[in-house]
């Protein structure tokens, strides 16, 4: 099963890297930009066929390492 | 004193840490592997030196944080021994919970690779007692995620207990925003944990031991350290 983790930054927390690339948009001319917050994607390759399963163990992968929860968001999808 | 440098593959400034010990605390540090599970027996202080451990992937100091060797660094620090994490130690030591907080990009968006002035909070730490409080240090940086930041609850903790050691100011200990180089919450450069017997921080000191360095103003840190472990020993 072919799985994905996304992990972002709190909507609170100050994003420096995002806010680069939005000024490098900016200064491309690229328009309509409002704002850029930029993240991680894991994709991540899960044994087995049991779903619930899957998403438990991604869970714990994203909590214990993946994500740092105490500035990042994470979500789980499984295809 | 009997100390250990830990070795993360990508640690750089482990050899410094080790030579900084040597001269000031006068005995040699023991390496230890990062895939070690035990830290030398009689161990009374352990270096989390900087560096890149893991080439920074996935978030600065995250790897690490979760390597075998620190389960007996934690354990090491729950019975009360020193633990010292510099620049990547100080993002390994929040990583793994051992601080609280986080250490976020730099907020200007730049590597910050430089002296910067350091004033000394609280001198009633067995990292800062060889200084006088309100003391302005000169230390060097080299970093591009030190912008310590923690929620509201925590730092109102860490300003109560006196948990705050370093702050980064100007050169009559100022604290100005064009002084904080990487946006810090509170120009926060260092802290230590509620025992009071580890501590994160950016700077170097382990760069500042030597007249040939510019400079010898990171000896009390070490010097304060080896005076701490004789006095309880």
């Amino acid at each position: 099963m072919k799985a994905r983790v996304t992990v972002t930054l709190k909507p609170s927390i100050l994003d420096p890297q995002g806010k680069a690339i939005e000024g490098a948009l900016k200064s491309l001319g690229v328009g309509g930009i409002a704002s850029v917050r930029q993240g991680k994607i894991f994709e991540i390759e899960v044994e087995g066929g049991d779903k619930a399963k899957a998403e438990a163990a991604l869970k714990q992968a994203a909590d214990k390492l993946l994500a740092n929860t105490v500035i990042e968001n994470y979500r789980v999808e499984i295809e | 004193m009997k100390s250990a440098v830990v070795l993360f593959p990508g640690s750089n400034r482990e050899r410094d840490a080790v030579r900084a010990l040597r001269l000031v605390c006068g005995s040699e540090p023991k390496v230890v592997w990062h895939g070690d599970s035990e830290l030398p027996s009689g161990t009374d202080l352990v270096v989390l030196p900087g560096g890149f451990s893991y080439g920074d992937y996935l978030r600065c100091g995250a790897i690490a944080a979760r390597s075998p060797v620190m389960d007996a660094v934690r354990k090491h620090a729950d019975a009360g021994g020193l633990v010292l994490g510099i620049c990547n130690g100080f993002q390994i030591l929040c990583e793994s919970g051992l601080l609280p907080g986080v250490l976020m990009r730099n907020a200007q968006m730049r590597f910050q690779c430089r002296v910067v002035g350091l004033r000394v909070e609280n001198s009633d730490t067995p990292f800062t007692r060889g200084y006088n409080a309100g003391q302005v240090i000169h230390i060097p940086v080299a970093h591009g995620e030190g912008n310590y930041e923690a929620d509201a609850e925590t730092l109102t903790r860490l300003e109560g207990d006196g948990r705050i050691a370093y702050r980064y100011c100007g050169p009559n200990g100022e604290l100005e925003p064009k002084y904080n180089i990487n946006g810090a919450i509170a120009s926060i450069a260092g802290i230590v944990s509620e025992k009071h017997n580890v501590l994160g921080l950016m700077p170097h000191p382990e760069n500042h031991v030597e007249e040939q360095m510019g400079s010898t103003d990171g000896r009390g840190l070490f010097a304060g350290m080896l005076e701490h472990v004789s006095r309880a020993a």
